[in-house]
């Protein structure tokens, strides 16, 4: 044990716990942490431009890698813009650690120069939250804190230090084994469940796999087990939005996304399925569709690490709360003990097969070369030409996300990095930063809004700074796409403020700071546009001009059963009642 | 269009939490923020070292609002153990009012009279004023206010409710 400033402890721990990057913003509150870091030998600190920008590239980093991102901003201002990024990780179980400047302790509560009340601000947008004012305690939270960030059902963890904690001296501590007192997540499945979930499973006629992000949280052994079991039982698999690239897309099994923009055959599967087994998903209302409707013939297991998402939203026939990882290999081992085979699913499959037949993402498109881009296509070209460089796909909020979730196939965990639950426009550009400083030598790419990406925007000079190769590819529709759609669909095209006005020269932009710009017009330009972004060193933009008015389709309107999916424009009437629009 | 609301059950949990700084925040934030109601609530530390505060809720929803209400304070970091104590069996009830009431003459007497039947003691009185403590069940508490109503009732207090499991065994 040391004598050292809390400053010191705080970057002594980080090096402790194996923190390599730290995402931040500077500023008087943190300006010891900052000098303890300077010229730091191990840990990289990474100016960002913004500090909501900090939060959402340390949920790129976590997401890409696995370990938990680590965010460090100043008081007040810093800790109330770091807001939405810990939100958007506490929503999509993000494992992070957000360090916090604060007013010295004997200005908290007077209102003092860039104090805010952040542990009064984030204590419901993060998993927990502590105000240390005794440097003594440092080593403990902050090993207690990361800890927490990344056991059980990861999230946000924010510690906000006091100044005068950070230039006090004190003792640091390293708690020898971390047993939190009261937090004590159940990880492994209780076996009984197990055996009877097995047992289910190998007696379904019309099974389905519905995983989620928490086979993703869960590690890549997940993901591999996930794929053992599924081709023990033959069944086949959907996911959400959070899980894509669990299950690979080319496997004859997989049916695609599920819920309001997922395929028709997945949601078709879940709705005339006989046994859901859900892991690590959360029957989130985009997943669902309208609840009365949803898998009306089917018994339910779930597999998840949070007692809560049980029962939530939908009652389910067997709960197993544990790790989806330890669940699966459980699930697998019960498989051979008990030697069950597969069941012949063939009347399951052809089922399956005749919904498959629709074909509900194809999209109407004209084939010369001088014609519109349909955004759809633009995202299979650039899936095409990225095939076998394993890029890291991060994207921002809108259609152009569902375009890139139902026709960028993903065929492994920790390639797909996008906000699913807060929804948040401005997350994919800034976690496209660092998911890159994270694997420096991958191909990243944020396929991006024109409207979501001036969110977070000015995070150019942070990749000019850091040199980070990273591109950007803008599906540009001149327009905020989801929100015209859904004018359309319910307003009757009364298209109020969603017209992206006054954009920027993104070419010239690019210029500015450095990098390369490249626009794509029109479909005979494509292949060549996205082969010159690939191939060019460095960060480049591509505004990629589309399609202006396409929607995205399928969908499942708000409120509507799985059933009652529109699959093109045709089917679309162009009001909603009150009811429908009252739901998001 | 109107929103439509479900009709509920009462419920009293006991929660153990870490006594420390914002705990109870947390926890109240956690029912305004989820829309679960919160009937009363008492908290007090428990434990000889001051690490422990126990915290009863009584609220009300349909049973899986209430399952939910458990697991989620089941999760909170400092949480330790959330009981339904209706769950548990036969479980004690109990919470004080002081219950002030002013007046002369046969209102006075009265209040005195109903006071005696409800086992209420008078705690404090001047000559035209009486402070009443009553302890029992909320029930009780409420129909003593009542009648108190009538016998010029100034002012009430109430802690809300304290419960405990019946029997032997400890939550
Ligand atoms: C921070 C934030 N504000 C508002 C919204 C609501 N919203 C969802 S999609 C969208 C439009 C996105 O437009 P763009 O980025 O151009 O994507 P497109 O739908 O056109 O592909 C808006 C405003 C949001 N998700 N996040
Ligand atoms: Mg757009």
């Amino acid at each position: 044990m040391t004598e050292m400033s809390g400053a010191d402890m705080v970057v002594q721990a980080l090096v402790d716990l194996g923190v390599d990057t730290v995402f931040g913003y500077p500023g008087g509150a943190v300006l010891p942490i900052y000098d303890a870091l300077f010229n730091h030998p191990t840990i990289q600190h990474v100016l960002v431009r913004h500090e909501q920008a900090a939060t959402h590239a340390a949920e790129g980093y976590a997401r890409s890698t696995g370990k938990p991102g680590v965010v460090l901003v100043t008081s007040g201002p810093g800790a109330t813009n770091a807001v939405t990024g810990i939100t958007d990780a506490l929503l999509d179980s993000i494992p992070m650690v957000v360090l916090t400047g604060q007013v010295s302790t004997a200005l908290i509560g007077t209102d003092a120069f860039q104090e805010c009340d952040t542990v009064g601000i984030t204590r419901h947008c993060t998993k927990h939250n502590y105000l240390v004012m005794d440097p003594d305690r440092l080593g403990p939270i902050l090993h207690e804190a990361f800890h927490i960030a990344t056991h059980g059902r990861p999230g946000p963890v924010v510690i906000d230090i006091p100044k005068n904690v950070q230039v006090a001296t004190g003792e640091y501590v390293v708690p020898e084994k971390i047993q939190h007192k009261s937090y004590r997540p159940q990880v492994e499945p209780d076996a009984d469940a197990i055996s009877q979930a097995i047992d289910m499973i190998a007696a379904a006629e019309r099974p389905i796999f519905y995983t989620g992000g928490g086979v993703i949280n869960a590690g890549p052994d997940a993901s591999a087990a996930l794929r053992q079991l599924v081709s023990l039982t033959g069944a086949p698999i959907t996911s959400t939005l959070m899980g894509l690239g669990a299950f690979p897309a080319d496997d004859p099994k997989w049916l695609g996304m599920l819920g309001m923009h997922g395929t028709y055959e997945s949601n078709m599967a879940m709705n005339r399925a006989d046994l859901i087994i859900a892991v690590g998903a959360r029957f989130d209302d985009r997943v669902t569709g309208r609840l009365d409707a949803f898998a009306p013939e089917a018994k339910k297991i779930h597999i998840d690490i949070d007692r809560s998402s049980i029962n939530k939203i939908v009652p389910v026939d067997l709960a197993i709360v544990g790790d989806a990882g330890r669940a699966l290999d459980a699930l697998i081992a019960a498989w051979a003990d008990k030697g069950h085979r597969a069941r012949d699913l063939g009347e399951w499959w052809r089922r399956v097969d005749g919904w498959r037949a629709t074909r509900c993402l194809d999209f109407p498109e004209k084939k010369d070369a001088g014609a519109d881009i349909m955004p759809q296509r633009a995202v299979k070209a650039l899936f095409d030409a990225t095939r076998g460089r394993d890029p890291i796909i991060t994207t921002e909020v809108g259609q152009h996300q569902m375009w890139a979730a139902q026709h960028f196939g993903f065929s492994a965990p920790n390639r797909w990095l996008t906000s699913g639950g807060l929804g948040t426009m401005g997350y994919g550009f800034p976690a496209a930063v660092g998911a890159q400083i994270a694997h420096p030598n991958r191909l990243v790419i944020c396929i991006a809004g024109e409207a979501s990406l001036q969110m977070n925007i000015q995070e150019m000079g942070t990749v000019s700074q850091y040199r980070l190769p990273v591109k950007i590819f803008i599906l540009n529709n001149e327009w905020m796409g989801m929100v015209r759609q859904w004018q359309e669909l319910t307003y009757e095209s009364r298209y109020s403020n969603s017209y992206s006005d006054s954009l920027p020269d993104f070419v010239k932009l690019a210029a500015a700071y450095g990098w390369t710009g490249l626009r794509i017009d029109t479909l005979g330009e494509l292949e060549d546009g996205i082969k010159t972004m690939i191939e060019t060193p460095g960060p480049v933009i591509v505004d990629c001009r589309v399609a202006k008015l396409a929607n995205c389709f399928p969908m499942i309107p708000s409120g509507a059963a799985h059933t009652d999916m529109i699959l093109q424009p045709s089917d679309v009437t162009g009001t909603m009642d009150d009811e429908a629009k009252a739901l998001v | 269009m109107k929103i439509k609301t479900e009709a509920g059950e009462r419920h009293v949990l006991a929660i153990t939490v870490d006594n420390e700084a914002g705990v109870l925040a947390k926890i109240t934030g956690l029912f305004t923020a989820r829309g679960y109601n919160i009937e009363s609530l008492t908290v007090a530390d428990i434990s000889s070292d001051h690490a422990l505060s126990r915290i009863t809720i009584v609220t009300n929803g349909p049973p899986p609002v209430i399952d939910q209400i458990i697991a989620q304070l089941d999760r909170l970091v400092p949480v330790h153990r959330v009981i339904d104590l209706a769950d548990g069996g036969a479980h004690v009830e109990r919470e004080i009012a002081l219950v002030k009431v002013a007046g002369t003459g046969d209102k006075r007497i009265e209040a005195l009279r109903m006071a005696d039947v409800f086992r209420a003691k008078v705690v404090d009185t001047t000559l035209t004023s009486f402070i009443f403590e009553i302890t029992g069940n909320s029930d009780k508490v409420d129909r003593f206010i009542a009648l108190m109503r009538e016998c010029g009732l100034v002012e009430v207090g109430r802690t809300g409710v304290v419960a405990i499991g019946r029997g032997s065994e400890a939550l």
